[in-house]
């Protein structure tokens, strides 16, 4: 069953046409990646969904509903958790407070702290750093950090923006592990990543999209092994 | 010398204090807007100038039908300062409204104009109200805490003079400083606090988060400019005499407070307006002393201006400025 489905959607910053009609679904339990080069629109396509940036054309409909100008603050309520490029952490905040941060509209206190036990759970680097100031936590403590907070939405739909970026492999390896179990235990994940090869091991499909466009798109499995995709992503 | 400068450093200090504290609390306005928009609001003194007139005018209208006398002076206090508070709350909230958020994402310095516009819109308006109600636009209030207590310093030292202080001095300082510690809690502690910081620090990512940034931008309006209106009223209660025009230096010293403490940082705002009342009597006091007479005590202003600029070549950042260990 289709939970996110854009349709033909074109973005623009200014004069840029930074989406040119691009198109795409994620099913229920799916990971979906999206991958493509620098400027390609991966960032664009996420900003667009969470609202961030509001398309020209097109409708994006989430579980039924269309979400096409919905503003931010109000999409994070509707279940779909953003992880932004470059983590964004808020620096000066501590790491407990970036979490408190992620379960902004939870007024129950007892959820809250049942949502960070389960963060906890899957980083437990992060509890031994609750009092620490999210800007001086390292680059992957942060990236870390960015996924529990957007855990604490508790989202139906994860999307994140190459987690990958500027971390050591093995870390990139842990990250991607949880991702993959996350997605085992039922969420829904839209993965965008240049670092093509390991995105598409743990994805179930993925997009490829070059200047703005949707060039092509397959089974994980199979864009793996693609001749065009190998040359330009994989080399 | 040494000698005269001691004699008069217990009054020099209560005088400093009274005034640093409103200092402070309308410092606590400059930062708090600057931390979250990256704006100098420069209509913030003129909020501080609508609070002492709104004040004014509630305690003239009790005078006038004679309550002022039936009841105790502490509840028309309380009473005149949570007016005042809600009416410049307001209308802070509603300047931010109408004339910064269609320029949010404009040029800063659009911005800037437009809130020195602001400035000089509210000093006309208001002048023109006092005029039209009361024929003048300088207006003396009734005194609410008129008493002088005499504090003997001199008995602990025979080196210091006797200090006198209005018995307004300790309202404005308790009320100053129950408001402070109110709102350290409230952005410290507070779920709505963690989310002005957290705006401050990163809008587009507060708002990833499901918090409404334009809510809590007019809720760090509405709390600035309640508290400056209050410290307006604070202020005419102290110093008796008021016009369209007090908000004017006074908020360009508040400013120089929330620099020196770093702007964006409300503890240091404090810091840094207590501090430049204190230094500003000092100066006050001694500077005719210090200078054989060659500089008067109206060479005070100056200070304050000369410790913006030493500040701003030597540490822009502040005495407790960000430091920057952010990560990208
Ligand atoms: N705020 C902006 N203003 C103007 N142009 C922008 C803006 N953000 C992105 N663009 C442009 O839109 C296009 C798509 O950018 P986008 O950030 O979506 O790329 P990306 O695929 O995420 O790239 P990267 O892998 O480098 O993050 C680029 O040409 C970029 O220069
Ligand atoms: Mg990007």
């Amino acid at each position: 069953m289709s939970l996110l489905r854009l349709e033909d959607i074109n973005t623009f910053y200014g004069g840029i046409h930074a989406l040119k009609g691009v198109s795409l679904e994620v099913n229920e339990g799916e990971i979906v990646t999206l991958i493509g080069s620098n400027g390609a629109g991966k960032s664009t396509t996420l900003k667009t969904i969470s609202g961030q940036v509001k398309p020209k054309s097109g409708k994006i409909i989430y579980n039924g509903q269309d979400i096409t100008n919905t503003p931010p603050h109000v999409t994070a309520l509707t279940g779909i958790a953003h992880v932004p490029e470059g983590r964004r952490i808020f620096p000066r905040l501590t790491v407990k407070e970036n979490l408190e941060m992620g379960a902004f509209s939870v007024k129950d206190k007892r959820v809250i702290e049942e949502r960070m036990e389960r963060v906890f759970h899957y980083f437990p680097r992060i509890k031994e750093r609750l009092q620490q100031k999210g800007g001086t936590m390292s680059g992957g403590e942060q990236q870390m950090l960015a996924i529990g907070r957007a855990l604490m939405m508790q989202p139906k739909l994860l999307m994140l923006d190459e987690p990958s970026m500027g971390l050591a492999p093995i870390i990139v390896e842990q990250i991607f592990e949880i991702i993959k179990e996350l997605n085992e235990e039922g969420m829904t994940i839209l993965l965008v990543e240049q670092n093509a090869f390991q995105a598409l091991q743990i994805a179930h499909r993925g997009y490829v999209i070059q200047t703005g466009e949707i060039v092509m798109s397959g089974l994980g499995k199979d864009l793996l092994v693609n001749e065009q995709v190998r040359e330009a992503y994989l080399a | 010398m040494i000698n005269e400068v001691l004699h008069t450093l217990p009054q020099v200090l209560i005088d400093g204090l009274t005034l640093g504290a409103v200092y402070a609390i309308v410092a606590l306005g400059y930062t708090m807007v600057y931390g979250i928009l990256e704006l100098i609001n420069f209509a913030h003194g003129e909020i501080f100038m609508t609070g002492a007139f709104v004040g004014t005018a509630i305690l003239l209208t009790f005078a006038g039908f004679g309550w002022l006398a039936s009841m105790p002076a502490l509840v028309a206090l309380v009473l005149v300062l949570v007016v005042t508070s809600v009416v410049t709350g307001l209308l802070g909230m509603g300047i931010e409204r109408v004339a910064y958020r269609p320029l949010r994402n404009a040029p800063k310095l659009i911005t800037l104009i437009t809130a020195i516009g602001v400035s000089f819109l509210l000093q006309d308006i208001v002048r023109f109200i006092a005029e039209l109600k009361n024929g003048n636009y300088i207006l003396t209030g009734p005194s609410l805490f008129s008493g002088q207590i005499g504090i003997k310093v001199s008995s602990i030292s025979s080196i210091f003079n006797d200090a006198s202080v209005k018995s307004s001095f300790f309202i404005v300082l308790i009320v100053a400083v129950i408001m402070m510690v109110t709102l350290d809690f409230f952005v410290n502690k507070t779920k709505w606090g963690m989310a002005m910081r957290a705006v401050a620090q990163d809008r587009e990512t507060a708002a990833l988060m499901s918090v409404n940034v334009n809510k809590v931008i007019a809720l760090t309006f509405f709390i600035g400019s309640a508290l400056g209106g209050a410290t307006g009223v604070l202020f005419a209660i102290q110093y008796g005499t008021i016009d369209p025009y007090i908000g004017f230096i006074l908020g360009l010293k508040a400013f120089t407070a929330a620099v020196l403490g770093g702007i964006g940082n409300i503890r240091g705002a404090m810091f840094g307006g207590i501090l430049i009342g204190i230094m500003e009597m000092f100066a006050a006091a001694n500077l005719p002393v210090i200078s054989h007479g060659v500089l008067g005590a109206e060479y005070k202003d100056v200070f304050a201006f000369a410790i913006l600029i030493i500040v701003l070549i030597f540490k822009p950042e502040g005495l407790f400025g960000k430091v920057s260990v952010e990560k990208v």
